[in-house]
């Protein structure tokens, strides 16, 4: 009998019953780690020393699970996916993770990103090219790939992500599976390595909506260790979920979404808009209303810009500390100078050092008010007129992506020109700290595709109920990759 | 010729008296074992963030109301990129661009010595963190990071100092500011006051070339730097060399009293500030600071206006007690253990300053406490004592670290008034020496104080000096 690929509340019934034990648990979940790594590369580190722990009433004790490997773990290598930190083991844990070890989870894999989450595309981690367990020829989409990877392949019921313009949605949208970044401070970012801080969110890749706010109940809450969290103490995610969303008003992107606009559209992005059609008939039958709204265009065009400007200019201040003196492996040199930029080069890969050049470009004095400045702007443009729908609308609802997982082979992380926005939307949810969630709603050329719900700060109750009456709409819930299944 | 003289300050004052760090949570406090006072913040780990310490941001609230600045409406922070390994981060948190400083365009009046004052107008002052310090060793440098993250307030002037004297009088009237004020010790010896000094020189109202010299870190070499740095400029100057004089930042060099370049304003750094994204903005409540105005404790000049008015002291003398605020208080304490002023004021602005610098130990520490002090006044007071007496009681209290009544004890040491004694004394003196008398009479009257000091020998110093003069000028009629 197999457990990994069930969800947690039958795991757990499984064990309050005796019918299986936490270790038997981490054996299973161990052994299927090893058995996808050789295919997929979805791990840094594979913790074979796992050890049981004792089951509780916590729906997640003694279950195993997965941690994207930009996450302190205390004693474990922790690597960002890095040269730079390849052998650094944190002696702390991150927040996070002391919350989810406090439930009784026990991790068991550290799994690989795009280096410091700085990618979409699960091809610049220290460690290789992360594949894709529905088709090995295909990208799992980043930066959360080894965590969307290994849930897919039915490793454990869920794994951590982080997601600063899409790294948790856009996985989960390319593996079949459930992506969730709840709004921005409810769950601690205290131990995440920072990418950019203003857009950073922990959050979880499972295989149902379910899953996804068991998990998130259990990591968040108000930490002192990080200032931009907040109170949820009164929020019960798991507990009030709820499918009745009748007389909920939903809205999509109209310039975005319609297939008119895509002139030169291939089948799969027909395919997928025509599905994301389809989605929507499934929320009117739920009985929620869809709009197409039109934002104007030039703010719209503006989302990538926007994104890599703010990013990356605090990115490059964020890896500041990445030296080689106190952590990471020291470089060789005749000063502290010759020696820092040793390690820098050595380390980093080229994707990262173009960030750092793109982020201390638009920092410089003479540049600051024209891209920085003006970026930070223009985000603040989108997430108003993000708030001011949300006053009329309970949630936005948008397709994932142009399409399913790209094939590895000749991809890179540049962008197809006229499908950038259909790519980039999701970093709206960063902007304004919304709470996001991606779920499968279908196939496109016998690859899962997703289907995105974001709603306003502090309404990841009733994001999750829209996503949770949808879910139980279709019949993507709980599947498993089948590449992996044969 | 001499020049028009134009200085302005950057005073960095660490805060020594909260528990913890300004983002982090360990102990703030000066420490001799390195790197025992570190949290993984300190030393920059990856994931760290910073939590604002809300008891520093009070404080420098406070220097913002006695600085008469502005308070921004939000509180905030901004990061200054830049690389060094003192600087683990990468980045110092601080606040730069206004409107963050908690304080903006004040000013405080100064007075001089001579009794007249002037007015130093602040640009901003804020609060920012330490960097670690680094020593330098002949092939490697060690680091210690006990210092980062140790909350600092630096105070911009404006350039409105025009001579060597106002600037160090604002500098030491500011450091008694943080110490009135529990804020800091501001000890430059612990390396708790830096300052960096901007000087330009001109002849007329027009400001001449500013060049600034870094990381002064003691008074004294602050007014050497401006002196070196004044004639430096001003031989350049007279010599047709201006042009030689460049817009550059220089340091101090103790060991030459020289400044020394290290960098062009064509090399100066961009430090790319931004503000920091992990500490939310926050609104600056006005009950919040109506609070902090009412907590500001007595200042300085507050006590000095009240040494002179209330307890009738010299400007000069009150200028010296108030200079530190543990001087202040031993002055004050001496008062309510019921010492006249004047006389606790002559006692520690002579002797006890006196004692403490020659043997460099701070008043708190020094064993002539003030019931110490009362002990020995008091026995002058009464007449147990000559002041001879009692200056030396003061000097073998301090030598022999003793309370001073056993010493007198041990000492004997008693002033005798008694009449009937002295007067067998003073006829003794007499019988012994009557040649003496005649010259006296003879008109040698410095004879007299052959006298009185025959008498002295006689009783060990023990007599009483005044009645000793009297009975003499009687016998001797």
């Amino acid at each position: 009998m197999e457990y990994m690929n069930k969800g947690i509340v039958e795991i757990h019934e499984a064990l309050k019953s005796g019918k299986v034990t936490s270790k038997e648990l981490i054996k299973e979940s161990l052994e299927k780690a090893h058995e996808i790594q050789e295919k997929t590369n979805a791990f840094v580190t594979i913790m074979d020393e796992a050890q049981e722990v004792e089951v509780t009433d916590s729906l997640l004790s003694g279950i195993p699970y997965g941690v994207k490997d930009n996450y302190s773990t205390k004693d474990i290598l922790t690597t960002g996916s890095s040269n730079t930190l390849k052998d650094y083991v944190p002696f702390f844990d991150a927040t996070a993770i002391e919350n989810l070890k406090k439930n009784g989870a026990v991790a068991v894999t550290k799994t690989v990103l795009d280096e410091f989450g700085m990618g979409g595309t699960g091809t610049t981690a220290h460690t290789g090219v992360v594949h894709n367990p529905w088709d090995y020829k295909r990208m799992c989409a980043g930066s959360s790939s080894g965590s969307a990877a290994s849930v897919a392949a039915g490793v454990y019921p869920y794994a951590l992500g982080s997601d600063t313009g899409d790294s948790i949605r856009k996985p989960a949208a390319y593996c079949g599976i459930v992506g969730y970044k709840p709004t921005y401070g409810m769950i601690s970012r205290y131990g995440l390595f920072p990418f950019a801080s203003s857009l950073d969110h922990c959050g979880v890749l499972t295989r149902s909506v379910k899953d996804a706010a068991i998990v998130t109940d259990a990591m968040k809450g108000i930490d002192p260790k990080d200032m931009t969290t907040w109170d949820s103490t009164n929020m019960h995610l798991y507990e009030n979920l709820s499918d009745s969303v009748k007389g909920k008003k939903l809205f999509y992107i109209k310039e975005v979404c319609d297939l008119e606009n895509y002139p030169n559209a291939n089948d799969e992005l027909k395919e997928h808009l025509k599905n994301f059609q389809e989605t929507l008939k499934k929320c009117e039958e739920l009985g929620m209303s869809v709009e197409a709204v039109s934002i104007d265009q030039k703010l719209l065009n503006a989302l990538p810009s926007v994104y890599v400007v703010i990013s990356c200019a605090e990115a490059t201040s964020n890896m500041s500390n990445l030296t080689g003196f106190i952590f990471g492996p020291r470089g060789e040199g005749n000063n502290y100078k010759e020696m820092m930029k040793d390690y820098r080069t050595k380390g980093f890969s080229p994707l990262i050092k173009r960030r750092f050049i793109i982020g201390s470009y638009v920092l410089q004095k003479e540049n600051q008010e024209k891209y920085f400045k003006n970026a930070q702007r223009v985000r603040r443009l989108i997430v108003n007129e993000m708030k001011n729908l949300f006053k009329k609308y309970d949630g936005l609802i948008m397709p994932v992506g142009s399409g399913p997982a790209k094939l590895l082979n000749g991809s890179n992380d540049m962008l197809k020109e006229d499908t950038t926005v259909l790519e980039e939307h999701l970093q709206i949810g960063n902007f304004g700290g919304f709470p996001s969630i991606t779920i499968p709603n279908g196939f496109v050329s016998n690859l899962p595709v997703g289907v995105n719900i974001t709603g306003n700060c502090y309404d990841d109750q009733n994001v999750l109920n829209i996503a949770y009456a949808l879910e139980g709409k279709m019949n993507y819930q709980g599947q498993i990759a089948c590449e992996v299944a044969k | 010729m001499k020049y028009n003289v134009t200085i302005g300050l950057e005073m960095h004052c660490e805060i020594s008296q909260t528990n913890t760090k300004v983002f982090s949570s360990a102990k703030n406090g000066y420490s001799e074992i390195p790197n025992s006072q570190v949290r993984p913040i300190d030393m920059a780990f990856p994931g760290v963030l910073p939590v604002v310490n809300k008891e520093c941001v009070r404080l420098s609230l406070m220097m913002s109301e006695i600085l008469h600045c502005k308070q921004p409406e939000y509180m905030y922070f901004e990061r200054k990129n830049y690389y060094y390994p003192d600087l683990p981060k990468g980045y110092q948190i601080t606040q730069n661009t206004p409107p963050a400083p908690v304080g903006m365009e004040g000013y405080i009046d100064i007075e001089r010595e001579d009794g007249t004052t002037f007015r130093v107008e602040i640009d901003n002052i804020h609060l920012e963190e330490d960097s670690a310090s680094m020593n330098h060793l002949y092939d490697t440098s060690t680091i210690d990071y006990n210092r980062s993250g140790v909350p600092l307030l630096e105070l911009v002037t404006k350039p409105c100092l025009h001579s060597v004297d106002d600037a160090i009088a604002f500098l030491e009237y500011m450091r008694a500011i943080y110490q009135y004020c529990d804020i800091s010790e501001a000890d430059s010896k612990k390396g708790q006051i830096r300052c960096d000094v901007n000087i330009s020189i001109s002849e007329n109202e027009e400001l001449g070339t500013k060049v600034e010299i870094k990381n002064v870190n003691s008074f004294g070499s602050v007014r050497d730097a401006i002196n070196y740095e004044v004639q430096r400029q001003t031989e350049l100057k007279q010599a047709g060399r201006y042009d030689e004089v460049e817009q550059e930042t220089r340091r101090y060099d103790e060991e030459t009293g020289t400044t020394i370049r290290m960098r062009s304003k064509v090399d100066a750094i961009d430090y790319k500030y931004f503000v920091e994204p992990n500490i939310p903005k926050y609104k600056i409540s006005s009950s919040w600071l109506e609070e902090i105005k009412a907590s500001i404790p007595e200042l300085p000049y507050e006590r000095k206006a009240k040494y002179i008015t209330e307890y009738g002291l010299s400007s000069y003398d009150a200028t010296i007690l108030i200079k530190e605020k543990a001087i202040a208080n031993y002055f004050e304490e001496c008062l309510k253990n019921e010492i006249e002023a004047k006389t606790a004021a002559n006692w520690i602005t002579g002797p006890i300053l006196g004692y403490l610098s020659k043997n460099d130990i701070e008043i708190q520490n020094c064993y002539m406490t003030p019931i110490r002090l009362k002990t020995i006044t008091e026995k002058i007071k009464d007449g147990s004592l000559s002041s001879k007496q009692g200056k030396e009681l003061f000097n073998l209290t301090l030598e022999k670290q003793q309370e001073p009544v056993d010493i007198m004890k041990a000492q004997n040491m008693i002033q005798i008034s008694d009449e009937e004694t002295l007067q067998k004394v003073v006829n003794e003196v007499l019988e012994e020496n009557p040649d003496q008398i005649t010259m006296y009479h003879n008109g040698k009257t410095n004879m007299f104080d052959y006298f009185v000091g025959q008498v002295m020998k006689k009783t060990r110093g023990q007599a009483n000096p005044v009645k000793v003069k009297e009975i003499l000028t009687e016998k001797l009629k």
